[in-house]
């Protein structure tokens, strides 16, 4: 638990020292973590972290990527050349449609007076 | 103070009148809060191995549950207080992600539920898609070329 706090919130330190040290907006952050997880997943590295610090590793985007990496591989090792198509998304089926019906949901339910963060 | 002339003596300009953001603070309450969403993340994976589930599916419980409590906060307005106090520390962890759908979609409420809140959903999640799955097949093809022990390590 503890180490999944720490390497969690280090990660989050990462994402926070880009945004103030650098002029990236907060979506080029995110695709840079998600795209970095995938790297880092393909390489077999970033599972080493997962099983270092559990959510810690999988929580933040970095492990979205890594999902997304991670599919890929196993599916390509079951169904050859198609599966580095279909393993990806297919990891990270849950939270991509969780996350469109949610925020279809969510948006609907809001109040319109919007201020941008 | 000199008039302003150059592109560079309106950087020095504007990096003199905006204000300094404490980069230590910041760091520091992106910390504590990142880690307590990955903690909040650990106890409900804890529960579902509890119950018996493999990592994976447990792994998408956690991301589906995070995922909807912060599209929810978002929708109350709530989430934007906790992100601007937290920075990257709501950001970064995948409730910013869900984050990114919902407040784009709700700026656009007003120009329809298909096109406004359906098509803006993605303003900012698109390109994480896009380059999260583009990323994930040049991974697999990669993977299906050099099919070595060197990357069976996964």
């Amino acid at each position: 638990m503890l180490r999944c706090f720490v390497v969690g919130g280090l990660i989050c330190i990462i994402g926070q020292i880009l945004i103030d040290k650098t002029k990236l907006t907060p979506a080029r952050i995110l695709v840079i973590f998600v795209t970095t997880g995938a790297i880092l997943g393909g390489l077999g590295i970033y599972q080493h972290i997962v099983d270092f610090a559990g959510c810690g590793a999988t929580v933040p985007l970095t492990g979205f990527g890594n999902a997304l990496a991670k599919g890929a591989i196993e599916e390509v090792g079951k169904s050859g050349f198609v599966g580095a198509f279909i393993g990806g998304t297919k990891a990270a089926a849950g939270g991509i449609a969780a996350a469109i019906f949610f925020g279809y949901i969510a948006s609907l339910i809001s109040k319109p007076k919007m201020k941008k963060q | 103070m000199k008039p302003i002339q150059t592109k560079k003596d309106y950087q020095d300009y504007v990096d003199k009148k905006s204000p300094n953001s404490p980069i230590l603070k910041n760091c520091f309450n992106a910390f504590w809060v990142g880690g307590l969403i990955c903690s909040i993340g650990q106890i409900i994976f804890n529960y579902c191995k509890f119950r018996g589930m493999d990592v994976q599916l447990s792994n998408t419980i956690v991301s589906i549950i995070l995922i909807g409590i912060s599209a929810f906060l978002t929708g109350l307005n709530l989430f934007n207080r906790i992100g601007k106090f937290a920075g990257a520390g709501s950001l970064v962890p995948i409730t910013g992600f869900a984050n990114s759908i919902v407040s784009p979609a709700m700026e656009y409420k007003s120009e329809g539920y298909v096109m406004g809140v359906g098509g803006k959903m993605f303003t900012v999640a698109g390109p994480v898609l896009v380059f999260g799955i583009s990323a994930s097949i040049v991974v697999g093809i990669v993977y299906l070329i050099f099919n070595t022990q060197a990357i069976t390590l996964v």
